[in-house]
């Protein structure tokens, strides 16, 4: 187990670092001289291009571009992310307040898309090709074929519209916070996002299901005069728990990905939205922070879904 | 000469009834029939979207903006006073021409990859391979947000990131296929005969990969047109005044045009759904016609 996991570790920290050379190269390609952007362009002359030239170098932008990849690496892993071109605020702040409500977003989200997913798929796989079967995959392949924005809107209509009883924007009402009111606030896009997120779960667990329903062991389990029940609960649930969870680890980025859209739709408060609308006003630094974070999400969920994959396969972890 | 004439008839009849079979297949699967009628009717409509709408889409009437549908705009009009079932049937050639020009990019990428790291094994291979989970770790849509913010929307650069990002499940199917096919006889004896990885692919791994892969590719182009439409949803994709699905409804964001004027938002985002849906299903019909074990 010790090695196995050793070397995916080093294997996953190489790539994130190909991948920072790679953020490192789009903060470098990105339009705009951060230090023509501190003098105003009506008083560009000849003494101002001196002073460029002495702040360049004070902030190193003329050494070579290895060292300045150095610095802003160690920089960005000390959790310095530079500033917003927009208002000038820290991106680290920037993005640290909205870090809590996209992950609130998708947690709620992650935990409803399994529990759509698992009863669906258990029963589609214990009820192979009958209606139930054929109603969880239209039901699946609904929810990776409409696009999230699209059903937020439509829920928007009914239960904000048409049956006002659900907020259809932001995270909490100002003028009376509380936690049922946080609740309200959440159901809506929690709702969204987990079904949105829940089809290719609801496939995986079922596929995984009938790979277990079909091993020996559950002959053999009937055969001792097992039920059907207790052979599900007790024994292929639990063996295709693992791999399933593992997939999910490995899935966690498109989490974030969905939460994008969704916090949009809701405007809710954070990260994805942030970058959107950074996309919007050219907020270069706040873009290459929110990639940034999106690495170390990638870097920490294929890790997760590299030791959880080692405790569904003896040959792994004893080998 | 006479290897070319022992070699051309076989084929015909090894191609023929697994064909027919799976041609039979598909069509007993009836949601994946009823997916290609309605993706036909939805790729007529695009292509003869003038004479059907019979309005420039974008002509603006600042007397009739956003005007419910009635016998001169069917669909209504926008917040300029844009005909709507124009626009929509515009914004459809946008959607399908995105589509498929992506999953066409990820199928020749993956199929190149996959075929080379089969062929040649090794470090290529690794490399290729660790490339393939790279890329299928990281959500594609946050990707191109953040490119879409360093370099700018642009329907070009969304394309080329879609096909980039879906390359990895056709590269390892086709390495698969090619680490299958690579044993067989018929293709030791090619090797034998001296036919280099260009020949062995043209003739003999794509042949064998291209079930599985017309599979792939179909679920491909499901998935890039959703990509799509999202990100012109979140206004980072194709760009006003140009016409797609996706940006059609990102006016739709307010509560009054929720809630009073459903023309503008039901007709694209149902556009969206049932053209992904068809191209899914049809993806699905497709997948138990050329592998039958599959349940």
């Amino acid at each position: 187990m010790g090695a196995y996991i050793i070397r995916r570790l080093l294997i996953n920290i190489l790539v994130f670092f190909l991948i920072t050379v790679v953020i490192f190269w789009l903060v470098h390609k990105a339009p705009g001289d951060p230090i023509a952007m501190m003098v105003p362009p009506d008083q560009l002359n000849a003494g101002s291009a001196a002073f460029i030239a002495a702040k360049r170098h004070e902030l190193g932008l003329d050494q070579p571009l290895v060292v300045q990849y150095w610095h802003w690496l160690t920089d960005a892993l000390h959790g310095d992310f530079g500033y917003s071109l927009v208002n000038g605020r820290s991106v680290t702040s920037l993005l640290g307040e909205r870090f809590g409500p996209t992950i609130e977003l998708m947690g709620t989200g992650l935990l409803l898309s399994l529990v759509i997913a698992f009863p669906l798929g258990i029963v589609a796989a214990l009820r192979r090709n009958s209606r139930v079967d054929y109603a969880a995959t239209v039901v699946s392949l609904g929810s990776v074929s409409i696009p999230a924005f699209f059903l937020a809107l439509i829920a928007i209509y009914l239960f904000t519209v048409k049956f006002p009883i659900l907020p259809s924007s932001g995270i909490s009402d100002p003028s009376a916070p509380s936690l049922v009111d946080s609740l309200r606030h959440l159901v809506l896009p929690a709702l969204i996002l987990g079904f949105a997120n829940s089809g290719p779960y609801m496939r995986y667990v079922r596929s995984s299901m009938i790979t277990e329903l079909g091993a020996d062991y559950v002959r053999t389990a009937e055969a001792k005069g097992a039920t059907r029940r207790r052979v599900v609960v007790r024994h292929t649930l639990r063996n295709s728990l693992i791999p399933v969870l593992t997939y999910v680890a490995a899935n966690l980025p498109q989490q974030l990905a969905g939460a994008v859209v969704i916090e949009q739709v809701f405007a809710w408060p954070g990260m994805g939205q942030l970058a959107v609308s950074s996309v919007g006003r050219h907020d270069y630094s706040v873009i290459i922070g929110f990639a940034l974070i999106i690495a170390v999400l990638v870097l920490i969920s294929s890790l997760l879904a590299d030791v959880l994959y080692t405790l569904v396969d003896p040959r792994v972890r004893l080998g | 000469m006479s290897a070319i004439e022992l070699e051309a008839p076989a084929p015909e009849v090894a191609r023929r009834s697994p064909g027919r079979r799976a041609l039979r297949r598909f069509l007993r699967h009836r949601m994946a029939v009823a997916g290609a009628v309605v993706l036909l009717l939805i790729v007529l409509a695009a292509v003869f979207a003038g004479p059907i709408s019979g309005h420039d889409p974008n002509a603006t009437d600042l007397f009739a903006t956003r005007a419910a549908p009635s016998g001169g705009h069917w669909l209504g009009t926008d917040a300029t006073g844009r005909d709507v079932l124009a626009r929509l049937l515009y914004a459809g050639r946008v959607s399908l021409g995105v589509g498929i020009a992506a999953a066409l990019l990820a199928v020749v990428v993956g199929t190149i990859v996959g075929s080379l790291s089969g062929l040649l094994g090794g470090w290529v291979d690794q490399t290729a391979m660790r490339l393939a989970d790279v890329f299928m770790s990281f959500p594609s849509l946050v990707v191109m947000v953040v490119i879409a913010g360093v370099i700018g929307p642009s329907v070009t650069a969304m394309v080329i990131a879609i096909g980039l990002f879906q390359w990895p499940q056709c590269g390892r199917l086709v390495r698969g296929v090619t680490l299958a096919v690579r044993e067989q006889e018929y293709v030791q004896a090619a090797r034998a005969a001296g036919a280099g990885p260009l020949w062995l692919m043209r003739r003999h791994i794509v042949p064998a990969a291209l079930p599985p892969v017309s599979v792939v590719a179909t679920l491909a182009v499901a998935q890039a047109i959703g990509l799509e439409a999202t990100m012109s949803f979140l206004g980072l994709g194709v760009q006003p005044p140009a016409a797609s699905w996706g940006n059609m409804l990102t006016d739709a964001q307010s509560l009054t045009v929720i809630s009073n004027m459903p023309w503008l938002w039901l007709p694209p985002g149902l556009a969206v759904a049932v053209t992904v849906l068809a191209v899914n299903f049809i993806g699905d019909g497709l997948r138990d016609a050329v592998d039958p074990r599959r349940t």
